[in-house]
């Protein structure tokens, strides 16, 4: 198995993915919690609950694109 | 980066054979655009698996479409009820989102979603090419959405539009330093809206092929294949929520130029 510099960046980029793990976790996590201390409420908020998510997925999926970038662009 | 994706992956295949013990195909393998007739260099006329599969997704979507809604019974069908079934899903979301003058954009927002889904859920298809995986097709979306969206919101608003960088709401020294995140989170808008759809997509592809070049290996194997059952019920879930998550953020991003004041 050979590598350079740039296949070392590209493992650390996963970091990334994880601490956007948590993110979503933690976004569905608080929604969880005060969905069940309303949960009439909690139908109207789904849309909400999807951009949440979607915006902290997102830069997760930017650490695997520069993981993706490191690997095969450069 | 696709010729430089495909001499790495033809590398590793070349070395990947069975008695080296590494993979035996590279996970990012499936990504690679070849042509369907013969195996010259790919030019903008040459049909190749991308072009067929972006066919079968349209013509996938129009054949329901058409046949479902052809006649249009009160008593709906079975094709009918399905196609009634998107039409009233993505209508309620983007009357709540938008409010009712956003219903006048509904086709546009209609069209993106089902081509998502559709190019999504054809991509499970084992053999198939996921469409949305490519960064060229879900830009063009991404950066379609964005600059239809601004234009909008100079047309109906003028310079008004502007009024999104300027919060009224915080304290005067900051505004301008709020102004300036909001003009970058504004631009970066187009590209995270479709990288993120494309990311997703991919690594779900490129995970299932993972675990896929661990099946042959004995010891494994059994842990392998349930492996890949499991991220494929996953990616089946991932597929709708990314066309779902791609029309809402375009529905957020109409409120703003319908709305610009906050």
């Amino acid at each position: 198995m050979e590598g350079d510099i740039a296949t070392l960046g590209a493992g650390l980029a996963g970091i990334g993915t994880g601490l956007a793990a948590l993110g979503v976790g933690n976004v569905a996590g608080n929604y969880l919690s005060g969905a069940l201390r309303n949960p009439s409420a909690a139908a109207s908020q789904t849309a909400t609950l999807f951009i949440g998510l979607a915006f902290a997925e997102a830069l997760g999926i930017f650490s695997f694109l520069i993981a993706l970038l490191l690997m095969f662009a450069i | 980066m696709e010729q430089d994706a495909e001499i790495v992956a033809g590398e590793i295949v070349a070395e990947g054979a069975p008695d080296a013990g590494g993979l035996v195909f590279h996970p990012l393998d499936q990504f690679i655009v070849k042509p369907v007739f013969g195996d010259g260099p790919v030019h903008w006329y040459s049909v190749t698996n991308v072009t067929v599969w972006l066919a079968i997704v349209v013509l996938a979507t129009l054949a329901l479409f058409v046949l479902g809604s052809r006649s249009r019974k009160v008593v709906p069908g079975r094709l009918q009820s399905v196609v009634e079934l998107f039409y009233g899903f993505i209508h309620k979301m983007v009357e709540d989102i938008t409010g009712k003058e956003g219903l006048k954009y509904f086709p546009y927002i209609m069209t993106l979603f089902v081509f998502i889904f559709f190019a999504n859920y054809l991509a499970l298809l084992p053999m198939s090419y996921s469409v949305t995986s490519m960064i060229a097709v879900t830009a063009v979306l991404g950066f379609g959405v964005f600059i239809w969206v601004t234009v909008l919101g100079f047309v109906l608003h003028g310079t008004k539009f502007l009024g999104l960088f300027w919060m009224k709401d915080a304290p005067l020294f900051l505004r301008p330093i709020i102004a300036i995140i909001e003009v970058i989170s504004y631009f970066v808008r187009p590209v995270s809206h479709s990288v993120r759809l494309a990311g997703n997509i991919t690594a779900g592809h490129a995970v299932i092929k993972v675990f896929a070049a661990f099946a042959p290996v004995l010891i494994i194997s059994p842990l392998s294949i349930l492996a890949i059952v499991a991220i494929y019920g996953l990616e089946v879930l991932v597929a709708g929520i990314q066309a779902y998550v791609f029309v809402i953020l375009t529905c957020v991003y109409l409120k703003d130029a319908l709305h610009p004041a906050h």
